[in-house]
């Protein structure tokens, strides 16, 4: 396979845009060739069966920065994240084609351990789904401690990071020994995050976090989304495209299973290259 | 005036059959109405603290209690858990986590199969494979034969209570790089763990009346039974086998024995109503 990390050339409706040099956006904001790619993307093709799901993507998600992706209902956006850390395959009768590497790692290599992928790549689900048989730090260590770790210190060291990481501590800290189903939703998404957040992942992948939230928890997931990109490359599907715009660097444009566009969000939203994406970010359909 | 007519030839006929199902349904409760108002009165004064205590008595003799039955059944059930409860958990834990369709469509099947087998030959079957070889009837040959019986029981359940665990619970676990074996331990039996023990306790209450698989297998004693491998007692065949007798004092003793037996089973139907009503309460949002 090819194996260069150079720009890959255009599909039918590709447009690999960060390396176009044609881009007249702000040069302070445009990807250099130095920034470090955390999914290289090439190829990709994923069916449900005899349905096929997703159709030749290539795309490089950038680390260390939000990747926001848009599209209708039913375009592969969740599709396309489940294939980033090998949820996709758990689909009975799903299966997909093509070359994901992860900071360089074949995910998909014969001998690369879907378990470890995971690890690598956390995920936060469009609904709230803390463990109801779990405490709020239970939930929060879970992840460590059925992978093994038994050291007390270490445990609530992590826990309590990772809830600081999810702006969730300043509230639980006094009740971690309540049910984690006890708290509200916004709560308990950020919950999820900090359960995410404590295997220490590379990469967090989210599945429209706050789509089932109300507008002060949106805002509260939003702003830290904005904070764990410092350290974390996240990569976020969500059908609301003024949160795509407000919290994201770069926007991929998915629909029908097509990447349409893929480049830096405020290009997108103002200035799309495509028709199809400026009919969609000005809500002429979807 | 001919549409109200029809109008109350209609409420007529509903209230007709409204009243011809409820009459159904006092139908399908009055059977236990009618056996637990006579086991109260044949059995209870029989009922006393020497029934709970003492070995039968020899025949001739009156007073005398059922103490070696009612452990021997506490045995039997103990017995029959240890294959019943495995082979059915871990039975029921592949068709709701792991198995193929097809291969999964074949064992409930079977299952389904297996829970309509008439007891007695689940007694033949514990005979041919346990009392046979070992040439002697046995506690270990009716544990075998009960435990057969609680088998497609418990898979059946814990197949079911499993599925009710949402799959938004085992993809988190999944996507936190949890192995899949300890996803299913420690987070869907965990969270179903409530329904599954109901449905052991629900297999365990529908075996502890059995009398046809331990006619030939426990066979029955009229003492204490010191090792397993000996013939052992058992409620419902020391009933059987009083109530077959000629002694009246035998018969008042085998009221009060179907009497402590479906207490018995009342209750561990009451824990099961318990331990249903905190699953439910626990789970919802």
């Amino acid at each position: 396979m090819n194996l260069t990390l150079e720009p890959h050339q255009p599909g039918a409706a590709t447009v690999p845009s960060h390396q176009t040099a044609a881009a007249p956006a702000t040069p302070a904001a445009q990807p250099t060739p130095a920034t470090e790619i955390a999914f290289e993307v090439e190829n990709l093709h994923s069916w449900f069966g005899e349905r096929q799901a997703l159709y030749d993507i290539n795309l490089h998600v950038p680390a260390t920065a939000v990747t926001a992706i848009i599209g209708p209902s039913g375009c592969g956006k969740s599709t396309f994240l489940r294939c980033l850390n090998r949820m996709h395959e758990l689909v009975r009768g799903a299966r997909l084609d093509g070359l994901i590497r992860l900071f360089g790692d074949d995910i998909y290599g014969p001998r690369m351990d879907p378990t470890l992928v995971r690890r690598r790549v956390g995920m936060v689900f469009q609904k709230s789904n803390p463990f109801p048989t779990m405490t709020i730090g239970e939930n929060v260590t879970v992840g460590l401690k059925l992978n093994g770790v038994r050291n007390r210190s270490l445990l609530n060291e992590r826990m309590e990071k990772a809830l600081r990481m999810a702006a969730l501590w300043e509230e639980v800290k006094d009740s971690l020994n309540q049910p984690g189903m006890s708290l509200s939703g916004g709560q308990q998404q950020r919950l999820c995050i900090a359960r995410a957040l404590a295997v220490q992942p590379e990469v967090l992948l989210m599945d429209e976090p706050a789509s089932a939230l109300d507008p002060i928890a949106t805002m509260k997931i939003e702003e830290l989304i904005q904070e764990l990109k410092k350290d974390y490359t996240i990569v976020i599907v969500t059908h609301n495209m003024q949160q795509a715009a407000r919290c994201s660097d770069h926007t991929a444009f998915f629909y029908m299973g097509k990447l349409i566009e893929f480049d830096k969000t405020e290009k997108i939203f103002t200035n799309p290259g495509n028709k199809q994406t400026e009919d969609y970010v000005t809500g002429r359909f979807g | 005036m001919n549409s109200t007519l029809y109008h109350r030839w209609r409420k007529a006929k509903s209230v007709c059959m409204s009243f011809a199902t409820f009459a159904c349904a006092v139908v399908a409760i009055a059977p236990l109405g009618f056996v637990l108002f006579y086991l109260i009165k044949e059995g209870a004064s029989s009922v006393n603290p020497a029934f709970f205590t003492h070995l039968p008595a020899p025949v001739g003799e009156t007073g005398g209690g059922m103490a070696n039955a009612i452990v021997g059944t506490l045995i039997l059930l103990g017995l029959a858990s240890l294959i019943g409860v495995p082979a059915g958990v871990f039975g029921g834990v592949y068709l709701a986590e792991y198995g193929a369709e097809k291969v999964n469509w074949w064992i409930r099947f079977g299952a389904d199969i297996l829970n309509g087998v008439p007891s007695i030959v689940w007694g033949i079957v514990a005979w041919a494979l346990v009392v046979v070889p070992m040439r002697g009837f046995s506690a270990y040959a009716g544990g075998v034969a009960l435990g057969f019986m609680m088998i497609p029981l418990v898979i059946r359940t814990t197949e079911e209570v499993l599925l009710l665990v949402p799959n938004g619970y085992r993809e988190a676990a999944l996507a936190l790089g949890i192995p899949r074996w300890r996803m299913i331990v420690q987070i869907v039996m965990k969270t179903a763990f409530k329904g599954i023990v109901t449905g052991v306790l629900l297999a365990a209450a529908r075996i502890a009346g059995e009398t046809a698989p331990l006619l030939f297998t426990a066979f029955g004693n009229r003492f204490w039974t010191r090792d397993l491998k000996d013939p052992i007692a058992a409620l419902p065949l020391q009933i059987f086998n009083y109530a077959i007798s000629p002694y009246d004092d035998w018969h008042r003793q085998a009221w009060a024995g179907a009497l402590v037996l479906i207490l018995v089973i009342l209750a561990i139907n009451i824990v099961i109503r318990a331990l249903t009503r905190e699953r439910f309460a626990g789970t919802g949002r």
